[in-house]
């Protein structure tokens, strides 16, 4: 059932155009009806996995000799991120909806978004590290498609690009890092790292797998240096942003490092590394995001703290994961609501800066409702489930490796962050309403659904925490430590002295009250900000490393590929026999050597001198139609050898192939200029100079695979297996459709694109025209 | 090419080479033969076909275009390694029936896969044999800008 989950979203984003043609405006809820239902059926399992149980179904094989399978897993951790994947979905497919009603590629939004619902559920549930890894890449190819929805702006095209760069950068690193843990643990599957009680501390590849994977966690949950991707992505629809960029996707980052936390956790380098990367991102993003003026910019620099945040607890470890994982579900829910409610603000009153708004309580009353609520949550007042959160991490930070320094951190996100709160939903909404407001109007169903039941979620979750917080986060801080569920809370709330608590959340919230009042002032006096930060990392850097690589692709392409085939021949014949001399002239000697050669017979004498002629014809005729007979005799001679030394396909295949290319060569013909000798005597003495050593070369390989001993298990295995086990008697076939038939499928589809890319290059150089400039996607 | 006995021979040829390369493809799983060998042979008869026709006649011949040849091939080839998943089995693990839609030849997911392989050769082939006759050239299209300038001019 939980595989049957992820696969029955792929279905529905595959039909999801399918329903917006047939449904029409009423889609969104249609759509959102699934993962609805799914989130109910995940709900069902609260009770069940607070308890300590881990749900393990049956799993489906995949690739079994490399251990890879689509095996799934449900512990405390898996079940939240479900949970917030399925219901946050589902709000947020319906407000899709009523944002983009009537946009003449909403079916194909769903599509996408749907399709990204299903990877992030895949990524969440699964067990085995290459399920995990595949569903994380499909995570950013789908908010790739999304962040370049609008992909007739030039901006949405590069932050979508730049985006799929930095995670697709960072998912490379990540395959790496789980290869190495596979290796290192003697496994894919985690749940036998766990069971097993492997921790990979001190193994000598740990420091790899840590950078590796960190690399991975780091681009994707936007840490510093690599933030800068998420406030571009804002391109989005605010949909996707309050989704992805803030419930869900983002967070895989932090997800990982929770769920590697027992295996990967618990050493000074885990915890330096978390700590610091954390803690630097946390206290920089927040004072970005209180000297920000648009709506979902500011939002975006609160969320890339709060992931700095969560990693930086999780370096903490002990009772600080359980503040993450509080932090974790809080910041879904309140920072979903706050861009839902941006979303709706821009919607309505087509505005995007806050400044440029006032005095929308009275014309947006429900919007503002769920925005008060959301921003107080965010602003960690009591007894909103926000406070809850910062309560649960007051505790263990000062005990931390980095102690000090953190201390001083939170207070200074608590204190930007209120300011962002203010930002956000008191600025717009108080005074009197400007012309940019009353031009607005409270937005429908669709649009407040989300916002109202998210930010009421985060009131109840503060309010009633046995309700569904408690044994959620219980359970998913129980998953991360190993604890029992009912131990896992109690030990972090027993390090809190209350008193000192409440005094520094006054006095955050007094402070960042101060700098709302001089906000004007803060921007002027940073300014400096607005230049230095695109220098540290985003936009500079990454602009500078892109042109780089294209400057050196050009580079490489002139040199090695200028447009002339005999260049591109002797380059590559010249490599090889550079190769082949370089790491074994030694070898090739000996084979020269040989002394045990049988007699050739008289028909192979005769086929050997047939090569030769018409292999000396093809170079010496002055016409073409002549030279390439010669070739195709040449092929028919080396035909004619496999047929009469027991290959029968391979001579099969060889002579369609040479009728085929002859053909072609005929058809070529019609468009080549006359055939004049165009190269000078030195020309012809180096190419003959070339042509002789790569035929000794290759003579000698030829010789030296003869008498090497080629490992005769393989081909005995498939001479005995073939009728046995795949009932065919012709072991070449055999082994292309059945032994082997994973690399033939590879072999046709790149012969595949070579078709279709031969096709596309002469039409379109037979085509130009009206030759147009092409607009990069790069600027 | 214009030539009365090329199209009279070719008539009588191509569906003699087509059926050809079905028997090469279905007899593959144990004399020599396959998918591959049998797609080069379909696309040599079409190629046939096209020299003495022309590229127009030869599409017309063809059910679906080539592109489309390739899509289906390659689609048929990775579902024929999806039901073995669901088996319980790794992917591409071969699945036989007793069913034989041809004297000798079993129904099995090689066979599917095989055919796939047969189309996506056929495919890139008489595609790439398409693409190159229906070239116009450089100088075609140079003499066509020509001719469009001297239209424009005479316009103005």
């Amino acid at each position: 059932m939980v595989l049957t989950s992820v696969f029955s979203l792929f279905l529905l984003a595959l039909v999801a155009p399918l329903v917006t043609r047939v449904a029409g405006r009423y889609a969104g809820w249609v759509l959102a009806t699934v993962p609805a239902g799914w989130a109910v059926w995940y709900a069902g399992f609260i009770a069940r996995v607070g308890e300590g149980e881990v749900i393990t179904p049956a799993s489906l094989v995949w690739v079994d000799s490399l251990g890879v399978a689509l095996s799934t897993r449900v512990d405390g951790l898996s079940l939240m991120f479900a949970l917030l994947v399925t219901g946050v979905g589902a709000l947020v497919v319906a407000y899709a909806g009523g944002y983009l009603a009537g946009h003449h590629h909403l079916g194909r939004f769903y599509g996408y978004l749907i399709a990204f619902m299903a990877s992030m559920l895949g990524l969440v549930v699964s067990d085995n590290l290459i399920a995990i890894f595949i569903f994380w890449e499909l995570t950013s190819v789908t908010s790739f498609l999304l962040i370049g929805f609008g992909h007739d702006r030039a901006a949405a095209r590069t932050a979508a690009l730049q985006a799929m760069i930095v995670t697709g950068l960072g998912g490379l690193a990540l395959l790496a890092g789980l290869l190495l843990m596979g290796v290192a643990a003697g496994t894919y599957e985690f749940s036998e790292m766990l069971e097993g009680g492997i921790t990979l501390g001190d193994h000598p590849l740990y420091i790899g797998i840590l950078v590796l994977v960190c690399l991975g966690a780091f681009t994707k949950s936007a840490q510093f240096p690599f933030h800068f991707w998420l406030p571009g992505a804002m391109e989005a629809p605010a949909p996707v942003s309050a989704y992805l960029h803030s419930s869900t996707m983002v967070k895989a980052g932090v997800f990982l490092l929770a769920k590697f936390s027992p295996v990967l956790g618990g050493t000074e380098e885990w915890a330096w590394t978390l700590q610091i990367v954390g803690g630097v991102t946390m206290v920089y993003a927040a004072f970005l995001a209180a000297r920000a003026v648009y709506f979902k910019r500011i939002l975006a620099f609160t969320t890339v703290s709060s992931l700095g945040a969560m990693v930086m607890l999780l370096g903490v470890g002990g009772p600080g994961e359980a503040a993450a994982m509080g932090f974790l579900l809080a910041h879904a829910m309140y920072k979903g609501t706050l861009f839902m409610v941006a979303g709706s603000v821009e919607h309505q009153t087509h505005t995007k800066n806050v400044e440029q708004l006032s005095g929308l309580m009275r014309i947006m009353p429900v919007t503002f409702a769920a925005a008060a609520l959301g921003a107080a949550s965010m602003a960690g007042v009591a007894p909103f489930f926000g406070f809850t959160a910062k309560y649960l991490m007051k505790g263990p930070i000062p005990e931390a490796a980095a102690g000090s320094f953190l201390v001083i951190g939170v207070m200074a996100m608590g204190i930007f962050m209120t300011t962002a709160a203010l930002l956000v939903a008191y600025k717009p909404f108080v005074g009197k309403p400007n012309e940019a407001a009353s031009a607005g109007s409270e937005a429908g169903p669709a649009l407040l659904l989300g916002p109202v039941v998210l930010s009421v979620a985060g009131l109840i979750g503060g309010l009633m925490p046995g309700l569904f917080v408690q044994p959620l986060v219980a359970s998913a801080t129980a998953a991360v430590t190993g604890d029992a569920p009912e131990k896992a809370l109690s030990s972090s709330i027993g390090m809190i002295n209350m008193g000192t608590l409440l005094s520094t959340s006054t006095l955050a919230i007094v402070l960042g009250v101060v700098f709302y009042a001089v906000r004007d002032m803060l921007r002027r006096t940073t300014g400096l900000m607005d230049r230095l930060d695109p220098m540290l990392s985003g936009p500079v850097v990454f602009q500078r490393v892109l042109s780089g690589t294209l400057w050196f692709g050009r580079l490489q392409t002139r040199l090695l590929q200028n447009g002339s085939l005999n260049t591109y021949i002797r380059t590559t014949i010249i490599g090889f026999i550079a190769l082949v001399l370089g790491l074994g002239a030694n070898r090739l000697k000996n084979a020269f050597l040989w002394q045990d050669a049988e007699r050739p017979s008289l028909l192979g004498m005769i086929l050997v001198v047939l090569l030769i002629v018409s292999g000396v014809a093809a170079t010496v005729f002055r016409y073409r139609l002549a030279a390439v007979a010669a070739l195709g005799m040449a092929g028919v001679a080396s035909a004619l050898i496999f047929v009469f030394y027991g290959a029968p396909d391979v001579a099969m295949t060889q002579f369609a192939i040479e009728t085929l290319t002859v053909l072609i060569f005929v058809l070529v013909f019609y468009h080549l200029p006359q055939f004049t000798s165009f190269t000078g005597r030195m020309q012809k003495f180096s190419d003959w100079v070339v042509s002789l050593a790569f035929g000794a070369v290759m003579a000698g390989m030829v010789m030296l695979a003869v008498q090497t001993d080629m490992a005769p298990k393989i081909s005995g295995y498939f001479s005995e297996n073939a009728v046995p086990l795949a009932y065919g008697r012709n072991i070449i076939n055999v082994i292309l459709v059945d032994f082997r038939a994973a690399d033939t499928f590879g072999e046709i589809v790149v012969l595949g694109i070579a078709g279709v890319g031969v096709a596309a290059l002469l039409s379109v150089s037979g085509r130009s025209q009206n030759p147009t400039k092409p607009d990069g996607g790069v600027a | 090419m214009n030539s009365i006995i090329l199209r009279t021979g070719t008539v009588f040829i191509l569906p003699l080479l087509l059926l050809v390369s079905v028997v090469i493809l279905l007899r593959g799983h144990n004399e020599p033969g396959g998918g591959f060998v049998g797609g080069l042979t379909a696309a040599t008869a079409m190629l046939l076909h096209m020299l003495a026709f022309g590229p127009k006649e030869a599409r017309k011949l063809l059910p679906i275009g080539p592109e489309a040849m390739i899509g289906v091939g390659l689609l048929l080839a990775l579902f024929s390694g999806i039901p073995a998943m669901f088996a319980g089995l790794p992917a591409f693990k071969a699945l036989w029936t007793d069913f034989e839609p041809v004297q000798g030849v079993k129904f099995s997911t090689p066979l599917i896969f095989d055919v796939g392989v047969y189309l996506t050769v056929a495919g890139v082939v008489i595609l790439i044999i398409f693409s190159i006759a229906e070239y116009r050239g450089h100088r075609a299209i140079d003499a066509q800008h020509a001719s469009d300038a001297r239209a424009r001019e005479e316009a103005s």
